[in-house]
């Protein structure tokens, strides 16, 4: 951008104007902010305990719900694959499994983590927290379409749940739900499980446009003084491009869903071809399956992305203000989350390569898959120059952020793999793409959002979480997970295809056996210790350690609210002023190692501190 | 609007003075209602619903195995014993671009804070969209009495019924919706709550005369995939 047409008046000052920052001495034209453009905001404050807590129209508290009731669909998610776990590890050993419930546990794992947990926990839950408190708004801006959000969500999350108690169970289609086998007899659940399955998911999407257009409108539109786009927090960021993904991407997911639904319950045949099932030709015939597959994974890859970028974004920000240092190459990080956001609409097909597609659609596929290794790259870089000679801590924060970039740089790497047709075609359907996807999109993310439950929970609660149990919680995790996804790497390479209830006398299996075990061992342990953070939870409200305000020595604003945890409105009588980034740490010539967002030019005109 | 400006802001010319302006601090659009740019962002995702029901009529229509319904004989009506391809059809497209224009002309009054006028062309609006919807519905019942079903029909390919039902469904709910809402302005408006600044039933905030622009953004929306939906299914 050039001078010509900066924003920020104040550093145009010269520095002869200025008189040196001795108390009392403010120069107001160095300290000018453009007057606000929008009026104060009409917020209704709830009355009743129904209205203050459960229909309650804080985005704050909206967050809290969201994250909640993610986390109890995690928890069901995380059971359903210790059952999982269980079967392939030892078969037979737990009675009740037969193999139409172990494909009905594997949907519902998927679709319960991808969309239900990390979907939902950082759009809904991170998001509505976080984005008023760092873009400096009193609340979302329609707090009343919010809340119908998260009801929306909730119900959702209720329909999917009753699928478990429907006749025939929920569906076991796998958590593609390919056509035309998820609403043929003989699948299981392809009665009333995936008609719940499919109204659960279009509701989802109805409940996550509302809050949707409440992030998107919040960050753009409702912005304190100050706050430009290139002063705003990474993890604001990653939320914004992901709600806009999203946005463009659920009604792919939506038009299936309605198609689908259509096709089982009216009979129609958008996505059924003429079958013949047991020499009978059935009702349905003339459609492409195929379609399908185009439309979810137009939906399915941007997907990713959605769980991804506010990894990317709220990582960034807790790997500054855990190392004491800028984030380094913030334009580069923008518009890398940007130009990922792009990409990955144009990659969908990555997912088809075994589906029958033109090969010209598998070159063009593979080419733009490849390129988004280069925005990925940049950002891991950049974290790690982050890092370098920075004054780092480890505490249990940082120890997340440190397992995240670890981590997926392990993921991205199979990801380059499988991106290629020739590579991914003996790949496909073994246990090495399963490694690759929990690698990159499962527990990369998940331990940004440990590391982000440790940062933002004295916000939050007002209590600082056990440091203790923390690092004893990360490192379980941390090595389990490498226990259970690194042998599944080998697995894959030796052919042991994914979705299988059972091996039995396979060739390869000798050598799988003891792996498997092993593996299923190490979920049981990493599932388990999950809990070490929940009891950590629990005995933090009750005996915790008082927080002081900022105990991380932040600069975004949500550090700065008039209480903590913040009340309804968020900062008091006065909306605070941005004048800098939040990402000034140990600047030289500062009185501390951190300048707020909030401090003006001239106070700190005698140090260091770079435009921003 | 020739000459925009936002107290303390004037916009920059050319592209960096655009940039510049857009990248600046509190709102990127820079004097425009948040409820307004709401309505823009959610109508960028439905166009992104719509498109996706089209784009798979398209694929659908070009890969079913039976021949597809001549729809110049299929949308006919007979008129004294002549088929006059389209005609209901033009009927109803007259009717909703009409509406868009009454919309136009309510949006305009209601800034002039000309509360009668707008309310009457609201209402004039919703007239014309409950009438769409009547003659979607003669439509629809013609055609099923012809025997085309969602599943099947009598002049070719299953998937016509499919596509036509689903897609002129979805947009006769969207114009089902809009319909109860201007009904609903229509109301307020005549009671003068953008006047007295009576808090909304649910929302409980004051509302203004943008939010009948916003409304009309979504009603002319309505119109323009009716447009498309006009040209894929009856034209093509």
């Amino acid at each position: 951008m050039s001078d010509e047409y900066d924003n920020n008046k104040s550093y145009q000052a010269q520095s002869s104007e200025v008189i040196d920052g001795s108390a009392g001495s403010v120069n107001p034209d160095i300290d000018y902010v453009r007057p606000a453009e929008v009026g104060e905001q009409d917020l209704y404050h709830g009355h009743s305990f129904i209205e203050k807590w459960v229909f309650c129209q804080d985005a704050k508290v909206i967050g809290v719900q969201y994250f909640l009731t993610a986390v109890f669909t995690g928890i069901v998610g995380l059971i359903l694959s210790w059952l999982m776990r269980l079967q392939l590890g030892f078969p037979g050993l737990a009675g009740f499994m037969t193999a139409e419930h172990y494909y009905q546990f594997v949907t519902m794992h998927g679709m319960i983590m991808v969309v239900y947990f990390l979907t939902a926990l950082f759009l809904g839950g991170f998001g509505n927290y976080l984005i008023p408190l760092m873009v400096g708004a009193r609340d979302m801006v329609f707090p009343y379409v919010n809340m119908l959000s998260f009801w929306m969500f909730f119900v959702a999350v209720a329909v999917l749940m009753a699928s478990f108690f429907v006749p025939g169970g929920p569906t076991g289609a796998g958590w593609t739900l390919y056509p035309p086998q998820t609403i043929l007899e003989g699948t299981p659940g392809s009665g009333m499980g995936i008609l719940l399955m499919l109204i659960s998911l279009s509701l989802f999407v109805i409940g996550f446009t509302m809050g949707g257009l409440n992030y998107m409108i919040t960050i753009l539109q409702a912005r304190t003084r100050g706050m430009t786009l290139m002063r705003m927090p990474l993890t604001v960021w990653g939320i914004f491009t992901a709600t806009v993904l999203a946005m463009l991407a659920f009604p792919a997911l939506l038009v299936s869903a309605i198609m689908m639904t259509l096709d089982k319950v009216l009979q129609t045949s958008f996505f059924m071809p003429t079958i013949l099932k047991a020499g009978e030709v059935l009702e349905y015939g003339g459609g492409s399956p195929i379609l399908f597959q185009h439309l979810f994974w137009f939906f399915g890859h941007p997907e990713v992305y959605i769980v991804a970028l506010p990894a990317f974004g709220i990582v960034s920000d807790l790997i500054s203000v855990h190392a004491r240092k800028n984030i380094f190459g913030y334009r580069m990080m923008v518009w890398a989350i940007v130009g990922i956001g792009g990409l990955s609409f144009f990659v969908w097909a990555h997912h088809m390569y075994v589906s029958g597609m033109n090969p010209w659609f598998g070159f063009f596929f593979a080419t733009t898959t490849l390129i988004i290794a280069v925005p990925t790259a940049m950002k891991v870089y950049n974290w790690i120059l982050t890092l370098w000679r920075g004054n780092i801590r480890i505490n249990t924060v940082m120890l997340w952020c440190l397992g995240f970039i670890v981590t997926f740089v392990n993921g991205g790497i199979t990801g380059i793999f499988l991106g290629n047709v020739s590579v991914d075609v003996p790949l496909s359907d073994t246990y090495f793409v399963i490694a690759h996807f929990h690698m990159v999109m499962g527990i990369a993310p998940l331990m940004v959002i440990m590391g982000a439950v440790y940062h933002w929970f004295p916000l939050v609660a007002g209590k600082m979480l056990h440091e203790g149990l923390g690092k004893w919680h990360f490192w379980i995790t941390f090595l389990g997970a490498y226990s259970i996804y690194f042998p599944m790497h080998y697995l894959g390479f030796i052919g042991v295809p994914r979705r299988y209830f059972e091996m039995y006398d396979s060739p390869y299996m000798t050598s799988a056996v003891g792996m498997n075990e092993f593996i299923s061992i190490a979920a049981f342990i990493v599932g388990a210790a999950q809990f070490i953070l929940v009891f950590n939870i629990i005995k933090t409200l009750k005996t915790g350690k008082k927080a002081e305000q900022n105990p991380w020595k932040a600069n975004s604003l949500e550090w700065y609210t008039s209480t903590v945890p913040p009340e309804h409105g968020n900062f008091g009588e006065r909306l605070p002023v941005v004048h800098r980034w939040p990402y000034d740490f140990s600047v030289p010539g500062a009185k501390d190692d951190f300048i707020p967002q909030t401090t003006a030019p001239s106070e700190v005109i005698h140090t260091e501190v770079e435009k921003t | 609007m020739s000459e925009q400006k936002i107290d303390g802001f004037e916009l920059k010319p050319g592209f960096k003075g655009m940039a510049s302006d857009t990248g600046s601090d509190q709102t990127m659009f820079k004097g425009v209602h948040w409820g307004k740019a709401m309505m823009w962002i959610f109508l960028l995702s439905d166009t992104f619903v719509f498109s996706c029901f089209l784009i798979s009529y398209m694929k659908g229509r070009g890969s079913t195995i039976v021949d597809w319904p001549n729809t110049s004989e299929v949308f006919s009506l007979y008129v004294g014993g002549v088929p006059v391809p389209l005609l209901l059809i033009a009927i109803m497209t007259f009717v909703l671009i009409t509406s868009s224009g009454t919309m136009a002309l309510a949006v305009k009054y209601g800034y002039e804070k000309n509360r009668k006028m707008c309310g009457w062309l609201i209402l004039a609006t919703a007239v014309g969209g409950l009438t769409f919807v009547g003659m979607q519905v003669f439509e629809w019942s013609k055609l099923i009495h012809e025997g085309v079903r969602p599943w099947g029909n009598p002049f070719g390919a299953s998937q016509f019924g499919s596509f036509f039902f689903m897609i002129t469904g979805f947009h006769g709910f969207h114009v089902s919706i809009g319909v109860i809402f201007l009904f609903i302005y229509t109301y307020k408006v005549f009671a003068g709550h953008y006047e007295s600044k009576k808090r909304g039933w649910f929302t409980k905030m004051k509302g203004d005369y943008v939010e009948i622009e916003i409304l009309g953004l979504y009603w002319h929306f309505v119109d323009l995939v009716w447009v498309f939906i006009f040209a894929f299914f009856y034209l093509w």
